[in-house]
């Protein structure tokens, strides 16, 4: 994440002021304030390592890429929730729903008949030359015509109602497991406030993910359908995520070795025998996917499991060549994609984005270098990207020459003025920055969108990058009744 | 409900890595019992690295058996894939694999043990703290196998930890007997002698039997009672007739679920109606060094039967 304004004080959700009291607090905060108030700050402190504690024991870990075996690591947790007012996130569902429609409608247009581009609302270029766009999915019809079965929108605010969309997860959306245990956290360290507020649950999502994609089954498909989840090993970063969700939602856990193509279904190998699969949430990119049909250097997938999926033996989710939605440079054409499949106005806000493929986008952008973020067309994690405002004269310069090596690389977008939450530290409350990451379900039978979703945010002070490989942590979000 | 090959495989280890970890615990205490009540102690800690067949690997990297090396091998040592913290290490990371089969008070403890213990073990452990580690190690073992029993549904998942368990342990005992088995035999008897006293004393610690073998046998004791009981007893829960009983309990169990016979199922029986059905008095006669090799066969065909007939691996 993002977007900064200079100079400015934020007090949108609410600022830290002293010891206990904020100043400019959202009216959600009221009640949680008050049980604020009269807590203790040494308790507050134990209770702080106790959410550690917790942490560590339930193995809530994430793998450091680069690093010895041993090196797993808990992503901070902050004890202090973030509060969403129930009016206010009705309207943001409403426009997350929209944009999720537009996404898969936009999907399915893209490989089949391109009316987008034949409609001249999308150059034909950011289609044949993007390297997201897989042509073996031309023609595809998805089992329930669904590509992105779960999607992750990333959303920061800079006023009430003021959400902006910074980003679209449409291949393999992670974080959803911290979302449910931060809650389940929570609710074991401070049943109190769940008394106090009515806080919209979230512990049904495992339920309604395994619904959803059980809605989704191939026509191949004999009695009730064979879901299960397909993880690259225990030694990917996301593991715990994979093997907790298989758990919540009591089905197997698979690994390309578990799986191979038997009479034209796709079967995981258990104690008596091979045995089909219907549905397989995959956790791999599309490159792992299928040795066959694409890396031909993938030790992690299954041979054949594409031709499987071409001939509707299996249901893939997401399905593969999603990515071509969530790419940065598409992200731009957002606004155009919503209002083009929903013949309505985006309601959610994208960021200005100047694509420096063009080059008068590209000239402004290298006269405003200090004032803009720069980040790679198919970056992710928060890896590769120039904050403008906090870096020096030199990494400037550094960046400078990058961009004019190869402009069609990178975007740029404004900084924002992003508001804060508070979070606990030693020396009392303090504000910092944050996204906020819902995950919405697509299936036949609707859209379903947790209340509420992960909050991450970045824990150094004036930080703006809240990923957890670059020392972001993470909160419980609550959305209020109405 | 469907089962993995591969989670069935990696239940079959968690199981066995854990029970190892005891048993090793156990084999420490053991020779350190005997290191503080005679002088000359070094021979005991060879027998020890031989019980726990990692001798040889522990000479590629020391060359004198010494205490302080032996016991820093066994506990905490990378290089010895069946220490202590190899092997709690190795269940934890089964554990991870097979998260999916276990119930959360299964997985927290076994991730716990292994944090505990990992922190426990941390440096080299000194003389002072060895027994509180020790203890630790077997109430840790303890702590997952409550857990198990209290938790776990009684299905294709608790038996394959079972046979993991039992095979381990079927292992390990006929080690012990393996390595000691000479001053068992009767031609080697000398009645009465202090030695002798100490070895035999030392077999049942090692399998934490000197409790029972007293309420069963009296304050004697007798090298061909130690042989009975920690052979054919089948009340004895580290006995080899126990475990091979409890290996075609938890096998007929799998069998009757999925509704057909395995192979390792039925090798187990044989084992049971055939080598393990006889007199102490005939092993003895037959060669009980024979009879513990044998038996140390057969428990690894089992094992490797297992692994076939529940497809483990591809």
């Amino acid at each position: 994440m993002w977007g900064h304004a200079t100079g400015q004080n934020q007090a949108q959700d609410g600022q830290a002021q002293s010891q206990t009291g904020y100043q400019g607090l959202r009216a959600p905060y009221a009640a949680f304030d008050d049980w604020l108030r009269a807590e203790n700050p040494a308790r507050l402190r134990r209770k702080q390592q106790e959410a550690e504690e917790i942490f560590r024991l339930t193995g809530i870990t994430f793998n450091v890429y680069g690093r010895a075996e041993a090196a797993e690591r808990l992503i901070p947790f902050d004890i202090i929730p973030r509060i969403i007012g129930g009016r206010e996130w009705g309207r943001l569902a409403k426009g997350i729903e929209q944009r999720v429609r537009a996404i898969n409608a936009f999907l399915h247009d893209i490989y089949h008949r391109q009316e987008i581009i034949r409609a001249g609302r999308l150059p034909v270029e950011m289609v044949a030359r993007n390297a997201a766009f897989l042509p073996q999915m031309v023609g595809v019809s998805p089992p329930g015509g669904v590509f992105t079965h779960i999607v992750g929108i990333d959303l920061v605010r800079t006023g009430e109602d003021n959400f902006y969309v910074l980003e679209d997860n449409a291949r393999t959306p992670s974080g959803v497991s911290y979302m449910l245990e931060n809650r389940e956290t929570m609710l074991q360290m401070f049943p109190e406030l769940f008394s106090r507020n009515r806080v919209q649950p979230v512990s049904h999502y495992p339920k309604a993910l395994h619904r959803s994609l059980a809605a989704c089954a191939p026509a191949a498909t004999r009695g009730d359908p064979v879901v299960a989840v397909l993880t690259p090993g225990i030694f990917n970063s996301a593991y715990y995520e994979h093997s907790f969700l298989a758990d919540k939602m009591g089905i197997e856990l698979v690994e390309g070795h578990d799986l191979r193509v038997v009479d034209g279904r796709v079967a995981m190998r258990t104690t008596q025998g091979y045995q089909p699969i219907d549905v397989l949430y995959r956790r791999v990119d599309d490159d792992f996917l299928d040795p066959m049909n694409f890396n031909p250097d993938s030790a992690l997938g299954i041979p054949g499991i594409f031709d499987v999926y071409r001939a509707g033996g299996i249901t893939i989710a997401n399905a593969p060549g999603t990515g071509i939605a969530d790419d940065k440079a598409i992200y731009s054409y957002m606004p155009d994609i919503v209002e083009f499949y929903t013949g309505e106005q985006a309601i959610l806000q994208n960021v200005p984005t100047w694509r420096c493929s063009e080059a008068d986008a590209l000239s402004h952008v290298l006269d405003n270098l200090a004032d803009l973020v720069v980040k790679e067309v198919h970056g992710s994690g928060g890896y590769g990207m120039l904050i403008g405002p906090t870096s020096s004269k030199r990494e400037l310069a550094e960046f400078r020459d990058k961009l004019c090596a190869k402009p069609d690389n990178y975007i740029a977008q404004p900084t924002l003025a992003l508001s804060t939450v508070p979070i606990f530290t030693n020396a009392g409350l303090a504000p910092r920055h944050v996204d906020l990451r819902p995950y919405v379900l697509v299936s036949p039978e609707g859209v379903t969108i947790t209340p509420g979703g992960l909050t991450r945010v970045a824990l150094k002070k004036g930080s703006l990058v809240v990923n957890s490989s670059q020392g972001g942590g993470t909160k419980d979000t609550w959305v209020l009744d109405e | 409900m469907t089962l993995l090959g591969k989670t069935a495989g990696g239940l079959y280890w968690m199981f066995r890595y854990l029970e190892r970890s005891e048993n090793t615990a156990r084999l420490v205490e053991a020779g350190q019992r005997i290191a503080l009540t005679r002088s000359r102690s070094d021979d005991e800690w060879l027998s020890v690295l031989q019980t726990a067949s990692s001798l040889g690997s522990y000479r590629d990297k020391y060359k004198a058996v010494t205490k302080d090396n032996a016991i820093d091998w066994m506990l905490r040592d990378r290089d010895n894939r069946s220490s202590v913290l190899s092997v709690v290490e190795g269940a934890r990371n089964n554990a991870r694999l097979v998260r999916t089969a276990l119930t959360r008070e299964v997985w927290e403890s076994v991730n716990e043990s292994w944090m505990v213990l990992k922190d426990a073990m941390e440096r080299r452990v000194n003389e002072r703290d060895l027994p509180a580690v020790l203890t630790l190690i077997r109430h840790r073992a303890a702590h997952v196998r409550g857990a198990m029993a209290g938790t776990m549904l009684r299905n294709d998942i608790y038996n394959f930890a079972r046979i993991g368990t039992f095979i381990e342990r079927a292992d390990n005992t006929a080690r012990i007997l393996d390595v000691k088995y000479y001053v068992l035999l009767p031609s080697a008897m000398a009645v009465g002698s202090s030695l002798d006293n100490v070895q035999w004393e030392t077999i049942l610690r090692s399998v934490s039997a000197e409790g029972g073998f007293r309420l069963t046998y009296g304050q004697t004791i007798r090298p061909r009672e130690i042989a009975q009981f920690l052979i054919l007893d089948k009340r004895m829960p580290r006995s080899l007739a126990f475990c091979a009983e409890k290996l075609t309990d938890n096998l007929g169990y799998l069998c009757a679920g999925y509704g057909s016979r395995s192979r390792a199922a039925e090798l187990t029986e044989a084992l049971v109606a055939g080598r393990l059905a006889q007199p102490i008095d005939t092993i003895f006669e037959s060669g009980l060094h024979e009879f513990i090799q044998d038996f140390l066969h057969d428990i690894g065909v089992i094992g490797a039967q297992c692994e076939v007939d529940y497809r483990h691996n591809e």
